[in-house]
């Protein structure tokens, strides 16, 4: 008990200390993009002082192509997600369960994937792309990333440690490999899938690179190349720039605020149950 | 294994009541057609991996291999002339190579020990019995949720000469930086923020990990008399060897890689002087603005190689617990 009075006002300590340093960045930039420019250049104030919400309405009438961005981000992501989930997770399901021939090899071409850094894979890539006429389409940007050697490896954890009796009932009763991993194991699978989805989410919308070789007209940037060429633009419209940086996070903020609670039991679920 | 134990224990005592045909034909038939069926569908299961993984990958790696020892011209089709290792014997006289090397490293061995560290200390922070767990975690992974693009806008708002971070400093009178166009300092300002970027991504890996340890294992230790850090250290810790391993490997791998941060930093360039200069920067400006590609794809199998030494030798130093089935 002793012990115990000693550490947790440390544990305490350390917690708040790094939210307050977490949570200060955003907070400046949601904070400064409710400021007229004239505080920005004035000098430091952390909070508005004349507040307002000009910036954001700015935002689109400077910069047309804004709207068409946020689309291209939303379309990519909604289509890498769904199909990593599906891909990934029946990779993985048959990488831990199904026995064929050549899974050791797969499951090895898998790790080995994983080591290999995309950037070497970066260059053939784009001229296959570019043989395939799929540079700068959405395409060029999804069918490459439909599965992801991090994720088959994750799910094939994940379903390791998965209860076999359910599966072995469903297939006792007739039903077959597909036919179980749909019905029976999809299902139950959900919190790890939700997770899948969050990670996935994330690794799209934030992509930069990716988008920054294949998208080469600008209607077809997503929102962090958008932003990236707004910046640029606007250099010193700081006001501008922390309203489109806002409104870049706000979809991103709504997801984890949706998923939060199954990402949370999607990663903890291997040892909850 | 499985087969076996299926029927002996859970057959059996039927067999003795029920008819015993249906029984022998049901079992050499499913034997039979099970082998074939599983193998089909494991394939089934994966083909739009291999397709993907096929035509994005290792054709890819193969094509990288080649370009790299040729000279590649873009000008119209693709042309290609042989020139044997001479893109790789340019790397060593190329001094910007070598810069980004050395930035890289830097950068590498720098922020993976940090952001382990942290990410471990967090997580087992948030663990402990405390109260508002959902909070600190919820404000904990909001870098890792927000875009790459716009956390470094935010921090090169921060940095600027008159911005947040300095006027801080001044504050608590202690020296303020340049950190944006100061060549000592860029490559620091992109690790500090990096480090706050990703420690919690891999706490949370953590945090799930250390949730899957059972109380059962601590209460020992408790009757013992262990505090919480002897705890940490002695149970904790150990226990956690594989997901370090994972945490240190995707942490090398993340670091190595850093682009976004170094582009959008010095808009393009590597600089200031070349300090934010990595090696994939310095691969995509041989790529796609020298159009350089026989010379860029010898840097990435370079990069690649170092990448998987470095992992190959810390799967040897954690052991291989993750590859076993």
């Amino acid at each position: 008990m002793k012990k115990r009075t000693i550490t947790k006002p440390v544990v305490y300590g350390v917690l708040i200390i790094y939210a307050v340093v977490t949570f200060i960045p955003f907070l400046w930039a949601i904070l400064s993009s409710f400021k007229p420019l004239s505080e920005i250049v004035s000098g430091i104030t952390f909070f508005p002082e004349n507040f307002t919400f000009n910036n954001y309405a700015e935002i689109f009438s400077r910069e047309p192509l804004f709207l068409r961005w946020m689309f291209n981000s939303i379309f990519i992501t909604v289509c890498m997600v769904g199909l990593n989930i599906i891909f990934n997770s029946m990779a993985g399901y048959a990488l831990a369960r199904v026995k064929f021939a050549g899974r050791k090899f797969c499951f090895f071409l898998i790790l080995v994937v994983l080591m290999i850094p995309f950037q070497v894979t970066l260059i053939p890539s784009y001229l296959i792309l570019k043989a395939f006429g799929w540079l700068d389409t959405y395409q060029g940007l999804i069918i490459p990333g439909m599965v992801n050697a991090t994720f088959i490896f994750m799910m094939r954890q994940f379903f390791l440690n998965f209860p076999k009796e359910l599966e072995e009932a469903a297939q006792m009763d007739g039903l077959s490999r597909m036919g179980t991993f749909f019905k029976i194991v999809m299902p139950l699978a959900k919190p790890a899938l939700a997770a899948q989805a969050v990670f996935i989410f994330m690794s799209s919308w934030n992509d930069f690179m990716r988008p920054l070789v294949i998208m080469s007209s600008e209607e077809m940037f997503t929102l962090t190349l958008g932003l990236n060429s707004f910046k640029g633009q606007y250099i010193s419209f700081w006001n501008l720039i922390m309203a489109a940086s806002t409104l870049m996070t706000i979809p991103s903020l709504l997801i984890y605020a949706f998923f939060n609670r199954y990402f949370i039991k999607g990663v903890t679920f291997t040892g909850g149950k | 294994m499985e087969p076996a134990r299926k029927e002996t224990p859970s057959h059996e005592p039927d067999k003795s009541k029920k008819s015993k045909q249906p029984n022998k034909k049901q079992k050499p038939k499913r034997y039979m057609s099970k082998g074939w069926k599983e193998g089909l569908s494991g394939y089934l299961f994966m083909s739009p991996t291999i397709f993907t993984i096929g035509v994005f990958v290792v054709i890819p790696i193969l094509y990288a291999f080649y370009l790299s020892f040729n000279d590649v011209q873009l000008l119209g089709g693709i042309g290609y002339e042989f020139i044997g290792l001479e893109n790789y014997t340019r790397t060593f006289d190329d001094s910007r190579a070598l810069i980004a090397l050395k930035n890289t490293a830097e950068y590498v061995l720098i922020v993976v020990p940090v952001q382990t560290c942290l990410a471990l200390l967090l997580a087992a922070a948030l663990n402990s019995n405390i109260r508002g767990k959902n909070a600190f975690r919820i404000i904990f992974f909001l870098p890792t949720v927000t875009s790459s693009a716009v956390l470094t806008i935010i921090f090169m708002w921060m940095y600027n000469p008159d911005g947040l971070i300095n006027s801080f400093l001044k504050f608590l009178s202690l020296p303020t930086y340049n950190w944006l166009a100061d060549p000592d300092i860029a490559l620091k300002s992109i690790m500090i923020m990096n480090i706050w970027a990703t420690a919690p991504f891999f706490m949370v890996i953590y945090l799930a990990a250390m949730q899957d340890i059972s109380d059962s294992v601590y209460e020992a230790a408790t009757i013992d008399g262990a505090n919480w850090w002897q705890k940490f250290i002695f149970i904790t810790v150990p226990i956690l060897k594989p997901v370090t391993f994972f945490v240190v490997v995707m942490g090398v791998i993340g670091t190595f890689q850093l682009f976004d941060q170094s582009y959008i930093f010095s808009g393009g360039s590597g600089g200031p002087n070349n300090s934010t200069l990595t090696v994939v920067l310095l691969i995509y400006q041989y790529a796609f603005k020298s159009l350089d590609m026989g010379y860029a794809s010898a840097l990435a199998v370079v990069l690649a190689f170092i990448i998987m030494i470095v992992t190959i030798i810390q799967k040897k130093f954690f052991g291989e617990e993750k590859l076993h089935d």
